[in-house]
Parts: C-alpha cells; sequence; structure tokens
C-alpha cells in the first residue's frame, strides 16, 4: 500500500487488495478527519480530495500510517435487503457458465451476503463485492444499449443493480423495484460504500 | 415575483453555482460554473455571495427580460451586452428596470459567458446545489426560451468597481499539471505531454477531449477502477487524453497520468475547439 500524488489537493491511496482499501476507507471515515471534501473508494484505490489550504492529506497519511488495517473499525454497515424478480435475460446464459442450473444460480446469488465496494458509473449504482466465484463472469460481449432501471446484473467480482436506463454490458438476473437514487431524499443513495446488501427473491 | 423571463439562448444555456461537491462516492459529479472565476467576479459585481448561482451561457447568445428591477454582470470573455438596444458592455455591473431586456452577443474568443443577477438565480436546489449536471441529468433542466427563472432576495450591494479588465482567451495556452497517480503507465509521459495538443469538438462540461500524437503505454494491463477528480488527465486506449471538467464521471478505468493544477480549470473552461493546449509538469 503506497501514495501516488494526484494533483495539489488530492493523494491517491494504492493498495494491495479490496479488502486494503476497505479498511483504509472505513479507518478514515471512522475518524471524520477535517477538510476532506471527497472520500472515493475504487477496486484497489483511496482518492482523498482535500479542501485547499488545509493539512488533511497529511492528517490521513499519519492516521494510516499508525493504523492496524487487519482490524479496521467495524464502524455499524447498514444493512438493504432488495426484493428480486429472477427474470433477467442472461440466466440462462449465467447457468451455462457456471455449470448449474437457473434455480442454483438465483440460490447463489440470494444466498451471498455483498458489500458496496464503491459506486461510479451512475449516481447510485455501487459495484458490489461478495459475489460467489461461480458467478464471477465476464460482462456480454457487446453491451446493450438499454438496460431497464432497477436491472440486477453480475460483471467480473462485481453484482450491481442499475438506478436508471442506461447502456450496460453486465449480465442481466432479474430486476427490483428499488429506488436506487433519488436526490431529493435524505439518503439521497441506496448504497453507499461499505453498506451491506443482500438480494431476495420473490 | 422576481424573476428573468428567458427569451432566447444560445446553444446551451444553464444554471450554475460552484457545484455539489461531497457526493462523489455515491457516484455523483461535483458539477459546477466551469469557469468559476467568471462566475465568482460576476457575483462580486452584482453584490451576491461567490457561489450565487447565475446562468452559464455557451457561446453567449442569451436574452432575458426582467420582471423586476435588478443589477446584472456578465463575465467571462468580452463579448457584446445590450440593454433595450444600447451598448452597456460586459464585465459591468449594469441596472435593469422592469421590462428591460438584456441582450449577450457572441464572444469572438473564448466559450462560456456567464450572467450574474442580483439575488442569483433561486430555483430550487438538488443536492445543496443548482448546479446542471449533464453527465447525470441532476439540477435544473437546460435553460429554454418562455422559461421564467426565480431570483432570490437581494443580500448585498454591487462592488461598484469602475474597470474591470477581461480576460483573452488565447489560441495556444500552457498549463501547468502535476504528474501521477499513472505516470509510470506510460512512456516518456512529460514529453508526451508537453506536445501540442487540440482540443476537439466533441469536448463539453464532461471534459475536454484532445487530439495530437497519441501517448504511448508500457503495458497493456488494465486498471482497477479509481476515483477521478476535476482536472485530471485520463488517458484511454486511444493515447489521446481527455482532461475532465466538473461533469466528470466519480470513478473510471482508465490511468490518469497527470492532473491539472486548479489555476488553470477557468482557462481550459474557455478553450474553444481547436485551441492548441500543451501540459508543463511543475
Amino acid at each position: 500500500m503506497f501514495w501516488r500524488p494526484c494533483g495539489e489537493h488530492a493523494a491517491l491511496l494504492d493498495c494491495d487488495s479490496l479488502a486494503q482499501m476497505t479498511a483504509a476507507r472505513a479507518t478514515v471515515e471512522a475518524a471524520g478527519v477535517d477538510g476532506i471534501i471527497e472520500l472515493v473508494p475504487g477496486a484497489r484505490s483511496l482518492l482523498v480530495v482535500a479542501a485547499p489550504g488545509s493539512t488533511a492529506l497529511t492528517a490521513v497519511r499519519r492516521l494510516l500510517d499508525d493504523a492496524d488495517l487487519t482490524h479496521p473499525p467495524a464502524g455499524s454497515p447498514r444493512e438493504v435487503t432488495l426484493e428480486v424478480r429472477y427474470d433477467g435475460e442472461d440466466l440462462e446464459l449465467v447457468a451455462r457458465a457456471a455449470g448449474v442450473s437457473v434455480p442454483e444460480v438465483i440460490a447463489l446469488h440470494t444466498g451471498a451476503e455483498y458489500t458496496v465496494a464503491f459506486t461510479g458509473f451512475a449516481p447510485g449504482f455501487g459495484y458490489l463485492t461478495g459475489l460467489p466465484s461461480p458467478l464471477r463472469q465476464p460482462r456480454l460481449e457487446s453491451p446493450r444499449t438499454k438496460v431497464p432501471a432497477g436491472a440486477v446484473g453480475i460483471g467480473g467480482e462485481f453484482t450491481g443493480v442499475y438506478p436508471r436506463e442506461s447502456p450496460g454490458g453486465w449480465r442481466l438476473l432479474g430486476h427490483t423495484g428499488a429506488t436506487l437514487f433519488d436526490p431529493s431524499a435524505e439518503r439521497p443513495a441506496l448504497f453507499a460504500p461499505g453498506d451491506r446488501v443482500r438480494f431476495r427473491s420473490v | 415575483m422576481r424573476a428573468l423571463e428567458i427569451v432566447r439562448t444560445g446553444p446551451f444555456a444553464l444554471v450554475q453555482d460552484l457545484g455539489r461537491p461531497g457526493y462523489a462516492h455515491l457516484g455523483v459529479p461535483p458539477s459546477g460554473a466551469l469557469d468559476t472565476e467568471a462566475l465568482r467576479l460576476g457575483n462580486r459585481l452584482v453584490g451576491n455571495p461567490e457561489g450565487a448561482a447565475g446562468i452559464e451561457a455557451l457561446l453567449g447568445g442569451l436574452t432575458v427580460t426582467a420582471t423586476a428591477p435588478c443589477t446584472v454582470a456578465v463575465t467571462g470573455p468580452l463579448v457584446s451586452v445590450e440593454v433595450d438596444g444600447r451598448d452597456t458592455g460586459s464585465h459591468a455591473a449594469v441596472s435593469l428596470k422592469a421590462a428591460q431586456t438584456l441582450a449577450v452577443g457572441t464572444p469572438d474568443r473564448g466559450l462560456r459567458c456567464y450572467l450574474a443577477v442580483s439575488g442569483g438565480i433561486a430555483v430550487a436546489p438538488v443536492l445543496g446545489s443548482r448546479s446542471r449536471d449533464v453527465l447525470s441529468g441532476i439540477g435544473p433542466e437546460p435553460l429554454e426560451p418562455g422559461a421564467m427563472v426565480p431570483l432570490g432576495p437581494v443580500t448585498g450591494v454591487p462592488a461598484g468597481a469602475d474597470v474591470v479588465v477581461a480576460p483573452t482567451p488565447p489560441e495556444r495556452l500552457v498549463v501547468p499539471v502535476v504528474l501521477g497517480p499513472r505516470d509510470d503507465w506510460f512512456t516518456d509521459v512529460a514529453a508526451g505531454l508537453a506536445r501540442w495538443w487540440t482540443v476537439t469538438p466533441e469536448s463539453n462540461r464532461v471534459g475536454l477531449r484532445l487530439d495530437g500524437e497519441p501517448l504511448t503505454r508500457v503495458n497493456a494491463g488494465e486498471l482497477p477502477s479509481e476515483g477521478l477528480l476535476t482536472g485530471a488527465i485520463q488517458v484511454p486506449p486511444s493515447g489521446r487524453p481527455v482532461v475532465f471538467l466538473a461533469d466528470h464521471p466519480t470513478t473510471g478505468g482508465y490511468p490518469v497520468a497527470a492532473v491539472v493544477r486548479r489555476s488553470s480549470l477557468s482557462a481550459l473552461a474557455q478553450a474553444r475547439p481547436g485551441t492548441s493546449v500543451r501540459f508543463q509538469p511543475s
């Protein structure tokens, strides 16, 4: 784990693993360091953007130098359960690729607990880790131009839900009626980094 | 109601303030005026707090009618400004009476004109900001003729500067950058960035897309998605860099070779397609 420069007022923590990034993010968040404008997790990195003139970057560096990242602060992660209708267009494809039946794909996807690792792509889109290995599958060879809002998909080591209609290349398992992003809500995004997520078949 | 009626717009007129930083971890871009210096100056001229919302008018072309007396100022590049057909000039506070019409011309240089109005534009904020984010579709819709734009209460007095010199956007721009975080992914990146690049017409509020002799990668590895910030110079597989502006995606999977120093972001916001840009590591 080491720091990379990222302009005058930011630094990028290059992590060895997703687990290490998650621990570093939880540590910084729990410490509530003054002067941080953005704390943006990535798949193997953590971007810290500080207010110009603040000492936040130095404080975060010092904090993480001294932290035991094998025992990060547990915090109190929010738990979210999403009801999913497993009728996705790629269920059969996913089952074939995993060498299992469609009901087994659903059992695998609903049987795991996921963690929101990082976000991006669109407001409210979370990259969820914890996907059982048979479901870790490549993206579609040609992305769809239109994936409906609420579509539940898998891509590489992640699963996730499309917050709104958009193009997308993930294999689709089903859909949920939940609202993933509402800028006028008190919690605008259903998924924030660190949240625990489960899917329930309905 | 104190309001401005939009009579005419140029190609694209958006409400902008200083954006909504602090939500990148939820996938929400910072957004906000691209030329923040111009918006701040306009607000000072009309007696607003610097972060009040104004109108960012791409290539000017904006005509508005006041429903009540107000003070306005047009900033950004030098541009013609008329009130009921009388030339008043940009970069100065101008008093509008009720029913008077202000017309902003098209600048000869630069891209984005800013209209500041006493009291600020008072459309409902979204996530703490009135800025339109073109990537996410958050914030007030682009302005159309016929729209009535509400104004907030006046809180200060105009700054009363006698002369403010309008900046002249240059045809060649030298931009200081800090190398990294992924400069080690490229062959001789400092020399590559220091070549002349050309701003292409595909540029928008998300980023400036540049054309030129492509940067070459040390290896063909894939980068796991990581956080992005305004000013990041990301290099997609084509080797032609994109300089991210305020409506940038919050994470991305291509390496960022360098990050522009903040003091140059306003100049980049005014760089028309065809402008030559080179980056100077410092």
